[in-house]
C-alpha cells in the first residue's frame, strides 16, 4: 500500500525526521488560507497523486505572492497528471499539498528498501538528487551507495558514517545531522512495517540543515493488521477501481490490454496461462487468481470483472483441481455462468483430481457458449481461435 | 532416495487443532506422513487426528523426536512459529500460511539459520517426495514415483508441471515448493545440489516467476555444479512492470527481475527453456530419451 507525500510527511515530523511546515487542501480557497498560515514568503503547491514524476509533469510548482497561490491551486487541482510513473490516462489531482519554501542549497537522494537478496533492508542515498535513481544507477552507479542494516543489530554509527562519508560531507556538525536524520528514518521504516521510503530530494539548505523535501512509503501490505493508523491513510481512489473490487472477494486481479479474459487459480499458473496465451499467438486480457477454493461465487465474481472489459472477446477458465476436486468446481462454473450473463465463448480447462468426471459434467450441461478444453495448450489454443472468431 | 523427507521422517505441526492444520494434517496422515503430534498453545495433553498435542514445540519434540514441523498459524505468528522451532532443534520448518509480514520473516530466517533449521515457504504448498511422505497441501495422488525432480515458487504449477511429467510416462521423486514471497527459506540454490546428489533423480523441473534474482543465481550454480539435465519455465513474461502478480515476491521493479532475462541467463547456463508450461511434459520427456 502506498500513501500521499503529505502523509509520509506526517509520519516523518512524527520521528524527528525534519520535513517544511505543510498542509494538505482538497479547495482552492482552502490553499490560500493555507498559504496565509504558513505565512511563506515563497511557497511551493503540489499535486498530491501515487506517483512520481510530478514535477517535470507540471504538478509541482512555486509560488511568490498569496495571488499565485491562488492560480497555482487552481490549475493544478482538478487537472489530469501524467508522468513517467502513471498510466497513459494520467492521475487527476484531488489533493494539494501546500508548504513553505526551503533554501535550497544542495539536493541528496535517500531510500530504504528491502534487499531481496541480503534479506535485510537497505540504505541507498546519492550526492544526485533530484534525478530518476534509475538513470542514475544506470548511467554513474558509482554515485549510489549503499549501506545494508541487519534489523538484529539496529542503525549503528557506523551505518551513518559510511554514509556521511559516502555523500561527502565533511562538517562536523552536518555529519551528525545527516546520521540522526537516517538512524531516524530507519527506526520508522522497521517500526511501520514500511515496504519502502524513498526521499528525493532530501535537500542541505544554506543554514546546513537537512530537510525531506519529498517523501513517498510504501507498506507491507501483510502488516497493515497491526498498523490501523497506516490502514487508515489508504487512498481508495488512487488505485484501479476493478482490482480494489476483485480484492475484496479474495480475488487478486491486474487489467492488462489484450482480447482474452484469465480466470486462473493460482498466481503462478495465471502467469503462466497469460503466456501460454501470448506464445500462441492470442493477448491476455488480465491476470487473475481465484484462489484456492474456486467456487461458484467466486468464479461468477471472476466472470463479471472479466466482462467489464469491452475488449474482451473470450475467457479462458484454467484451473487446476488439487485438494478441491475438478467436478465440484465444475458445478461452480455451470452455477456461475447461470448467475452471470456472458456473452463471449468460455473455454474451461479442468485438471488434476476427478477431471474426467468434470469434463463429463460441462459437455453434459449443453451451454451453448461454453468450450471444453482437454489440457493447458489445447485450452489456451481454442481460446485463442474464439478470440479471432475462428 | 529421495530429498529432505522420506516415509520415516517424523512431522508435528504448529497450529494442528485449527480449522486449516487439522484438514491439511488429516490428508497427509492419509497419504502415509508420520504425523506424531502437534502443538496448540492451552491444548497440551489433548489428542488431535489420533496423535498428541502439545504447548509448547519444545515439549513436542522431546517427547515425540520429530524433526519437521509444518507450520498453519496464522500470518501475524508465523514469525514466533519459525523460531520457536528452531529453537526447540526442528530441522527444517514448513511454512504454508500465506501473508506473514516481511519484516517476521527476516527476523525468523536469520534467527533460523543460526539455529541451524532450515525452512522452506512461507506461502509454499509445501513438499512431497511420492508416495511416502507429503508435508503441505499439495494434491497427493498426482504425484506418481519417479525419477524427476521438481522444484517450483508456485503451488498449482508444481501440481501442472508434475501431472505433465506423469502424464508421459515418468514420475517425480522429490517437489519442493519454495513460495514465492520476497524472502523465502531454501531456494533453488540449496535444493538443486540435494537433487544432483540423489541417485533416485534423473531430471530437474525447475518453475519459478518474474520478481527477484533467485533464478539467476540457480543459473549460475547450474553451469557449475549441475550435471543432471533441468527443464525451466519462467512465469511472467507478459506481466507488466510495477505490478505485483498475486505472489508477494513476483513483481518486476523498474528493469530488474523479467522473465526474459531470467530464461537467457538459464538458456545460457545449458536448461533447456520453455515458454509455455503447457510444454514442461513435453520438455522432460526429451531430455530423458537422450
Amino acid at each position: 500500500m502506498n500513501i500521499h507525500e503529505y502523509q509520509a510527511k506526517q509520519i516523518f515530523a512524527k520521528y524527528g525526521v525534519p520535513v517544511p511546515k505543510g498542509i494538505m487542501v482538497e479547495s482552492v480557497d482552502a490553499a490560500v488560507e493555507a498559504a496565509k498560515e504558513l505565512g511563506g514568503p515563497v511557497w511551493v503547491v503540489k499535486a498530491q497523486i501515487h506517483a512520481g514524476g510530478r514535477g517535470l509533469g507540471g504538478g509541482v510548482k512555486l509560488a511568490k505572492t498569496i495571488e499565485e497561490v491562488r492560480e497555482l491551486a487552481d490549475e493544478i487541482l482538478g487537472m489530469t497528471l501524467v508522468t513517467h510513473q502513471t498510466t497513459a490516462e494520467g492521475k487527476l489531482v484531488q489533493k494539494l499539498y501546500i508548504e513553505d519554501g526551503a533554501d535550497i542549497k544542495d539536493e541528496f537522494y535517500l531510500s530504504v528498501v528491502l534487499d531481496r537478496k541480503l534479506e535485510m533492508p537497505l540504505i541507498m542515498a546519492s550526492t544526485e538528487g533530484g534525478m530518476n535513481i534509475e538513470d542514475v544507477a544506470e548511467n554513474t552507479p558509482e554515485k549510489i551507495i549503499t549501506v545494508p542494516v541487519d534489523p538484529a543489530i539496529g542503525f549503528q554509527g557506523f551505518h551513518g558514517r559510511q554514509l556521511a562519508f559516502g555523500l561527502g560531507i565533511t562538517d562536523k556538525a552536518e555529519q551528525k545531522k545527516i546520521i540522526s536524520f537516517a538512524q531516524k528514518l530507519f527506526k520508522l521504516y522497521m517500526e511501520n512495517d514500511a515496504e519502502m521510503i524513498e526521499i528525493n530530494p532530501l535537500v542541505r539548505t544554506g543554514s546546513g540543515d537537512f530537510i525531506a523535501l519529498d517523501g513517498k512509503m510504501g507498506f507491507d501490505n501483510s502488516a497493515l493488521g497491526r498498523h490501523p493508523e497506516i490502514a487508515a491513510m489508504r487512498d481508495l481512489t488512487e488505485e484501479d477501481a476493478d482490482e480494489v473490487e476483485a480484492a475484496k472477494y479474495g480475488l487478486s486481479y491486474v487489467a492488462l490490454d489484450g482480447e482474452i479474459g484469465c480466470m486462473v487459480n493460482g498466481a503462478g499458473l495465471a502467469m503462466g496461462t497469460m503466456d501460454t496465451i501470448n506464445y500462441m499467438g492470442g493477448t491476455p486480457a488480465n491476470f487473475l487468481d481465484v484462489g484456492g477454493s474456486a467456487n461458484a461465487e467466486t468464479v461468477a465474481k471472476g466472470f463479471e470483472i472479466i466482462l467489464k472489459n469491452p475488449k474482451v472477446k473470450a475467457i479462458f477458465v484454467n484451473i487446476f483441481g488439487g485438494i478441491v476436486r475438478c467436478d465440484r468446481i465444475a458445478n461452480g462454473i455451470i452455477e456461475a455462468t447461470k448467475i452471470t450473463d456472458i456473452n463471449v465463448p468460455v473455454i474451461v480447462r479442468l485438471d488434476g483430481t476427478n477431471a474426467p468426471e468434470a469434463a463429463e459434467i460441462l459437455k453434459n450441461a449443453n451451454i451453448s457458449n461454453l468450450i471444453v478444453g482437454d489440457d493447458l495448450g489445447d485450452g489456451a489454443a481454442k481460446a485463442v481461435a474464439a478470440a479471432k472468431g475462428e | 532416495m529421495s530429498i529432505l523427507v522420506n516415509k520415516d521422517t517424523k512431522v508435528i505441526v504448529q497450529g494442528f487443532t485449527g480449522k486449516e492444520g487439522t484438514f491439511h494434517a488429516e490428508q497427509c496422515l492419509a497419504y502415509g506422513t508420520k504425523i506424531v503430534g502437534g502443538v496448540t498453545p492451552n491444548k497440551g495433553g489433548q489428542t488431535h487426528l489420533g496423535q498428541p498435542v502439545f504447548n509448547t514445540v519444545s515439549d513436542a519434540v522431546k517427547t515425540t523426536g520429530a524433526t519437521v514441523s509444518m507450520i498453519f498459524v496464522p500470518p501475524a505468528f508465523v514469525g514466533d512459529a519459525v523460531m520457536e522451532a528452531a529453537e526447540a532443534g526442528i530441522e527444517l520448518a514448513v511454512i504454508i500460511t500465506e501473508g506473514a509480514p516481511v519484516k517476521d520473516m527476516q527476523m525468523a530466517k536469520a534467527h533460523a539459520t543460526k539455529h541451524g533449521m532450515k525452512t522452506l515457504g512461507p506461502n509454499c504448498p509445501g513438499i512431497i517426495t511420492a508416495e511416502e511422505c507429503k508435508i503441505g497441501i499439495l494434491p497427493g495422488m498426482i504425484f506418481k514415483k519417479g525419477k524427476v525432480g521438481l522444484i517450483s515458487k508456485s503451488g498449482t504449477l508444481t501440481y501442472e508441471g508434475a501431472n505433465q511429467v506423469v502424464k508421459e510416462g515418468y514420475g517425480i521423486s522429490t517437489a519442493v515448493g519454495i513460495g514465492g514471497d520476497p524472502i523465502i527459506g531454501l531456494s533453488y540454490n540449496q535444493i538443486l545440489p540435494m537433487f544432483e546428489a540423489d541417485p533416485e533423480t534423473e531430471a530437474i523441473v525447475m518453475i519459478g516467476e518474474i520478481g527477484g534474482d533467485l533464478e539467476i543465481q540457480a543459473a549460475k550454480l547450474i553451469k557449475e555444479q549441475i550435471t543432471k539435465p533441468v527443464v525451466a519455465f519462467i512465469a511472467g513474461q507478459t506481466a507488466p512492470k510495477g505490478k505485483t502478480m498475486g505472489h508477494a515476491g513476483a513483481i518486476v521493479s523498474g528493469s530488474a527481475g523479467t522473465a526474459k532475462e531470467k530464461m537467457e541467463a538459464l538458456e545460457a547456463a545449458g536448461v533447456k527453456v520453455v515458454v509455455s508450461p503447457a510444454e514442461i511434459g513435453k520438455a522432460i520427456a526429451e531430455v530423458l530419451a537422450k
